[in-house]
């Protein structure tokens, strides 16, 4: 039986953008659709009541929420094809560790530059560099944070780094100057088809952020 | 090879006591080291240089901190009396309630112990609101985990030790029998398994630690 796969999902999402590089690493056909989030569709809501958040993994009508989570479970899923997560318990759980650092530091504090301004978005941006390198300093020489290839780290983190160019200009400072081998690694990730066809034009993230902050009044 | 099995934790934490849960159902030796965490050991802050938290779980010298990712660890590295369903489905169900549990359950736990008056009345509300999401999750099963103790109900002890701070501030019954039948019953099982008990503060002192901590006039009825 062919699986039936939906991926719900609003296209600035870096969380949206995880699920589209799992995929795409493991080949797999599905059905993408754009959420407005201003106006969920009745889908959304009953496919993830408890958080009303994208993305969702629909598979053959179960759905899976939380972005994390739905790599997770892609890679159990399809697990023949290039495995995401480690097979040595005790390298899994460093790169579940890693993956959620990720998500506990870098949106707050990349929210915390473009959306406010002064002492608080100093104290952001600073933060926000802070993690980078020490980001940095666990990717070390390795060309990935999974070793030789992309693992669940690079999935977890690469696909902030298309709005990296929206947090430079609104914060001001440039993240390569300050982190020139973690730019290395972006760039090394984007040269995979899976990782470019998944992020989203920086200019037009940027955009985006633009349009947030006149209607937020951020000026 | 002999195993080494140590846990850096602190007694009143839900997060070290999901651990011991965790190796205690595994039947896992391990040695326990109390953190004094206004005075953290060098060796804590070796093994968990990122966060500076416990717990931290450390195998044969090598550390695995944040107590989700070591309940995963510990489940993978001793198979028996698995903690996690094998079915990818199921196993990402499980792990989407235990992160709701630290996610949402917990922030407002924390909450409700500090805020006081209206605002503590409206957090309550919303724990109970959490509850009834919880609930509807349990249908039937006598635990998340199914017919024992797994993934979801070692990260639902946060509800311990809420009910236990209720108790200790004086305020209003939040896990009431008529608004939770079937949660309340459940979380008699949980209460009374063989391994949970052993793996909660021991009720006096954890009442008076948040007697001394938060009490004052928080009371709210």
């Amino acid at each position: 039986m062919a699986d039936e796969i939906i991926l719900l999902d609003f296209w600035p999402s870096m969380f949206g953008m995880r699920v589209r590089v799992a995929l795409a690493e493991k080949g797999l056909k599905y059905e993408y659709r754009q959420e407005d989030l201003r106006n969920k569709s009745p889908l959304l809501l009953e496919m993830n009541p408890v958080h009303k958040k994208i993305p969702v993994l629909i598979h053959n009508g179960k759905p899976i929420c939380e972005s994390l989570i739905i790599v997770q479970y892609i890679d159990e899923v399809w697990k023949d094809k290039s495995p995401l997560l480690p097979s040595d318990p005790y390298q899994r759980a460093q790169a579940r560790f890693w993956a959620d650092y990720v998500d506990k530091k870098l949106y707050e504090l990349g929210g915390k530059i473009w959306s406010t301004k002064g002492e608080e978005q100093e104290t952001g941006k600073k933060e926000f560099i802070e993690c980078l390198k020490l980001l940095e300093g666990e990717l070390g020489e390795k060309p990935y944070f999974g070793g030789e290839k992309i693992g669940f780290v690079d999935v977890a983190l690469v696909t902030f780094s298309c709005w990296f160019y929206a947090y430079e200009t609104f914060g001001n400072f440039s993240i390569e100057a300050e982190c020139p081998k973690l730019i290395a690694w972006t760039k090394r990730c984007m040269e995979k088809e899976s990782v470019s066809s998944s992020l989203e034009d920086p200019h037009k993230v940027h955009g985006f952020i633009m349009g947030m902050r006149k209607r937020f009044g951020i000026e | 090879m002999a195993e080494e099995v140590k846990l850096f934790g602190t007694w009143a934490s839900p997060f070290s006591r999901r651990i011991e849960v965790a190796l205690k159902l595994k039947g896992v030796q391990f040695e326990y080291i109390e953190e004094n965490l206004s005075n953290k050991s060098p060796a804590l802050l070796k093994y968990n240089p990122v966060h500076k938290k416990i717990p931290v779980l450390v195998h044969n010298g090598k550390p695995v901190a944040e107590s989700l990712v070591i309940l995963e660890y510990i489940d993978e590295t001793w198979k028996h009396n698995p903690i996690l369903p094998t079915d990818p489905y199921e196993k990402a169900m499980a792990r989407f309630w235990a992160k709701y549990m630290d996610d949402k359950l917990w922030p407002a736990a924390t909450k409700v112990v500090v805020s006081k008056g209206e605002e503590q009345k409206a957090v309550i509300e919303e724990i109970q609101e959490q509850l009834k999401t919880l609930e509807s999750e349990l249908k039937e099963k006598k635990f998340f985990g199914g017919e024992s103790l797994g993934f979801v109900d070692i990260a639902a002890n946060i509800i311990v030790f809420l009910l236990v701070a209720q108790e200790a501030l004086g305020l209003m019954e939040i896990l009431t029998e008529e608004k939770f039948p079937v949660l309340h019953e459940w979380y008699q099982r949980l209460v009374d398994d063989a391994v949970f008990k052993e793996c909660v503060p021991p009720r006096e002192r954890h009442l008076g630690f948040f007697k001394a901590r938060f009490g004052s006039s928080t009371a709210s009825k």
